[in-house]
């Protein structure tokens, strides 16, 4: 078991306590930098592809896990960033001007819907967020002359001081750009969370009432949450879009909404990691599922090719497997795992168990 | 005439759209949880008495197949509570709006395991009977689906209002802890709530059912069914139904007179309104926590 | 001085008068207690001063200024501070946090300086991080500080409440019911704690209890309410001997059992 011996508020107030876990880091954002040089273009366009989720993955975090709100539409936030930026840059602008924009539009739209919504608890902002999002579908399908209506549209290529970022012909220099945007934001995103107003977040979370007490205008908070949220969804959309090359608005279906709503759940409530873990695993399960499905044809003869829906199935018994005996998500059983082996042998049997709550309700009559 | 044409369908759809917002409110009010599932178990009830009724499956009498789906949903309800939903009883709201998006997943891959994704239709004595009554065209189907509705509206009301499972279910929906503690079994009655909430279900896919073909994606009807629930307001009976008939009339009639997307979009519109305006919905039942 | 002084103060609910023309006044540097039995509107009183409900009739001001329709959460920038008789901290955050939390009303940078993280952020943090670990080493609670709140003992909960109030800086800090639920040691201890912040931090304090012995250890002034109503206003001793509070919390034939 590490100790970490503070000298100063510094300790406390950076990322780590330990070197040794910045150096993890460092390795990590290195090796991920020289991939294209280790993986080939299949695999190289799936990690982008992961990325891509990771970065919908935490917009999505910061308001399930973070402030504890729940959005069942955020497909129509990646819906609008995809759509302004493509139709700025169809209009002529460079895309390091119509990205930032696009993430903007997302944003300032979320956090217009979210000043009457975010006065609604829970369930009912759940809800709200479920119409907003059919409401966006429609309006997409109707505003034909920018978004192609049904017929969809094209992203197109992004150039950078006239360099390419196409995401067939250089691959390798769109993921690099995926990385660092994706880098960024989780940067932003980890001092969001060791300054106030990450803390204002958390406060909002788990009790608004003292929240209030305390000085926090739960309002303000909570739309400014819903804002920053749809931000960073929509700039992953805008990079959805590129990504894809060609969509129409069946690409941000509800499920992707579900999709988005699987990485927190499963990847942990209320960590960033999560959102990595959670999307690595929605993106590399249709790989798996592929792979374990030609494997059993190949070798027992079973054919799982003729079963419509199994990646859905398998999605959804994992999720429910997670909610129901792993709350904490991936990252949470990791943090477990890694106290055990810490204070080994000294884990003792109900050191992690839950304590069950008889429900309250907010109902009195 | 035409607007009274209308306005008869449109009372028909809101009826089922109101059955299953009853089965939202009924799983509400004992789990104060919403049960994204629930317009996917409207649609597993029709396909079983699809398999039990139609003439091509089982074959079993029309009324006969309907109670035995019924039944059987009720357990499916049950066991769904039992097994899964007991599981993360004192997690947060959320966590059973997740868990029952992906129940719907597993519900529609039974019934497309089943049945197939191609749609069928169900046999009914009277799909496709018409009544002439003036200038309009009443659809038997149509109307039986108002009077069952009717009818089991009222049952459910008296449910919960004068029998002992009932008044404990209320309790239970208030405060489980209280409920609990003055010895309210709490869990069971949840358990009966989710079967029931199986059982109407049914009767709301069948009355779907017997207007047109069914596949395993028309739980998605749920969604606007929510709104319907959301509309009357979550925690009340005939603020469900009232909800349905609203969201039912309003869409064609929003269909015939305005343009383009817009009556896809009504439903959602109204249930956005009503929800920035009066949160708690038309029948409201919710207050502020107490400190 | 008067640092609090409600005028008159009613609120009802539907037909139900919970505080019904209560007035009392918080001198500077004063320990004012409410007592009362259980429902007698002491707990009523505190969220209407932290605005959590809206009265009926009547003022409350603060330092001169009227906080009557104030939003609830601009009361705490004035400088009232408080504690909940349930508890209610944030469970999903460690103590350190909690404490941090506490701090809010002195932030000076906006959202994009905290994502940012500009030098002006870290500087603040640090003043925030130096004035928690004063409320740390003054309330003990060195031993908790990285502890999640969810995991710790009701006791210790109690005292980070209490160290979240005191982390604001407070003028006025509202405890509810400080003593419910702690050993005979731990109520003890509160009891020192209130000495010292009166004494040491200069401020005043306004609470609600049960626990008469503690009331009469650290209360310069007492006010005892029942059934909304003001009964008695005096020195601890004074009130305990006076035979409207003595009937309300015994129940004597002259009085109805309410």
């Amino acid at each position: 078991m590490r100790i970490a011996f503070k000298t100063s508020y510094d300790t406390d107030i950076d990322f780590h306590e330990h070197w040794n876990n910045r150096f993890w880091i460092i390795a990590l954002v290195v090796v991920m930098a020289l991939l294209p040089f280790i993986v080939s273009e299949y695999y190289l366009a799936e990690v982008a592809n992961t990325l891509i989720f990771s970065l919908a993955g935490m917009g999505l975090m910061l308001l399930v896990g973070h402030t504890g709100q729940v959005s069942l539409g955020h497909a129509a936030f990646l819906a609008i960033g995809a759509y302004t930026d493509a139709a700025l840059m169809n209009a002529g602008w460079p895309f390091l001007i119509a990205f930032p924009v696009a993430g903007l539009a997302a944003g300032l739209f979320g956090a217009l819907i979210a000043i009457p919504a975010v006065r609604l608890s829970g369930i009912y902002l759940a809800i709200a967020t479920l119409a907003v999002f059919v409401i966006v579908e429609e309006i997409i399908i109707l505003a034909e002359p920018i978004t192609g209506g049904v017929g969809g549209l094209f992203a197109p290529t992004i150039e950078i001081f006239g360099l390419s970022f196409d995401r067939y012909a250089n691959l390798s220099n769109f993921y690099w750009l995926c990385l660092v945007i994706v880098v960024l934001v989780t940067l932003g995103y980890s001092n969001l969370m060791r300054s106030s107003t990450g803390r204002s977040f958390l406060a909002v979370r788990d009790s608004e009432v003292s929240a209030r007490a305390l000085g926090i205008d739960v309002t303000r908070t909570r739309a400014l949450a819903f804002g920053l949220s749809c931000a960073v969804t929509g700039l992953a959309g805008a990079l959805m879009g590129h990504f894809i090359g060609f969509f129409n608005y069946e690409l941000f279906s509800i499920f992707i909404s579900i999709n988005l709503l699987l990485v927190v759940t499963i990847g942990g409530l209320g960590f960033i990691q999560g959102a990595f873990l959670g999307a690595i695993l929605i993106t590399a399960m249709p790989q798996i599922i592929a792979i374990l499905r030609d494997g059993l044809n190949a070798t027992a003869g079973i054919d799982l090719g003729s079963i419509p829906g199994l990646d859905t199935i398998i999605f959804s018994l994992i999720l429910i497997t997670f909610i129901i005996y792993e709350p904490a998500g991936l990252y949470g059983r990791w943090l477990k795992m890694r106290v055990w082996w810490e204070i080994f042998p000294l884990a003792r049997r109900d050191m992690f168990r839950r304590q069950k709550s008889y429900l309250k309700t907010e109902r009195q009559k | 005439m035409e607007l009274l044409q209308l306005l008869f369908g449109g009372i028909a759809n809101g009826c089922i759209y109101g059955l299953v917002a009853l089965g939202f409110v009924l799983i509400y009010k004992a789990s104060e949880g919403v049960n994204f599932a629930q317009g996917d178990m409207m649609m597993l009830g029709a396909f079983i008495a699809l398999g039990l009724g139609n003439s091509d499956q089982l074959g079993l009498p029309f009324g006969l197949a309907v109670i035995l789906a019924m039944v059987l949903m009720g357990g499916v309800g049950w066991g769904i509570e039992r097994v899964v939903v007991r599981q993360i009883f004192g997690q947060p709201q959320f966590a059973l709006v997740i868990l029952t998006i992906a129940l719907g997943f597993v519900l529609r891959f039974v019934a497309g395991s089943i049945w197939g994704y191609t749609p069928l239709v169900l046999e009914t004595p009277f799909t496709g009977k018409n009544l002439q009554l003036g200038g309009i065209v009443l659809g038997v189907a149509d109307l039986v689906t108002i009077l069952v509705t009717a009818v089991l509206t009222i049952g459910l009301w008296a449910f919960f209002a004068f029998t002992r499972v009932g008044l404990a279910a209320q309790a239970a929906s208030q405060n489980q802890m209280a409920a609990y503690i003055v010895g309210v079994p709490v869990m069971r009655v949840n358990g009966l709530i989710w079967g029931l909430s199986g059982a109407v279900a049914t009767v709301a896919g069948v009355m779907y059912a017997s207007k047109g073909a069914i596949d395993p994606n028309i739980g998605l009807l749920g969604i606007k069914a929510f709104a319907a629930a959301v509309i009357g307001g979550m925690g009340s009976l005939p603020g469900a139904l009232l909800g349905g008939l609203l969201i039912g009339v309003v869409e064609p009639i929003a269909g015939r007179y305005a343009p383009g997307e817009f009556a896809a979009m009504a439903p959602y519109i109204i249930m956005l309104v009503v929800l920035v305006t009066k949160p708690s919905g038309l029948f409201s039942q919710m207050q502020a926590k107490k400190v | 001085m008067s640092l609090l002084k409600a005028e008159d103060i009613a609120v009802h609910f539907g037909g139900v008068k919970a505080v019904d023309g209560v007035s009392f006044e918080v001198d500077e540097g004063e320990v004012f207690a409410i007592i009362g039995p259980n429902g007698a509107g002491k707990s009523t009183i505190f969220n209407l001063i932290s605005r959590i409900y809206t009265m009926t009739r009547g003022k409350i001001t603060f330092d001169g200024t009227d906080i009557t329709r104030l939003p609830s959460h601009k009361v705490a920038p004035l400088g009232i501070a408080r504690t909940f008789q349930n508890i209610e901290l944030f469970d999903h955050s460690t103590v350190l946090q909690n404490l941090l939390m506490g701090r809010h009303t002195h932030r000076s940078t906006n959202f994009v300086e905290d994502i940012l993280f500009l030098p002006k952020v870290r500087r603040e943090e640090r003043e925030h991080r130096k004035r928690v670990e004063e409320v740390i080493e003054f309330l003990e609670l060195e031993a908790y500080r990285g502890k999640m709140i969810a995991g710790l003992p009701y006791g210790v909960r109690k005292v980070v409440e209490i160290g979240r109030a005191l982390a604001m800086g407070p003028k006025l800090i509202l405890l509810d019911e400080p003593a419910s639920g702690l050993s005979v040691e731990e109520s003890q201890e509160v009891a020192f704690w209130i000495e010292d912040m009166r004494r040491d931090m200069g401020l005043t304090v306004l609470m609600v209890e049960h626990d008469m012995k503690l009331v009469s250890a650290v209360a310069d002034r007492v006010l005892a309410v029942n059934n909304g109503r003001p009964l008695a206003l005096g020195t601890p001793a004074e009130v305990q001997s006076d035979p409207h509070v003595q009937a309300a919390y015994l129940g004597t034939p002259e009085e109805d059992a309410a």
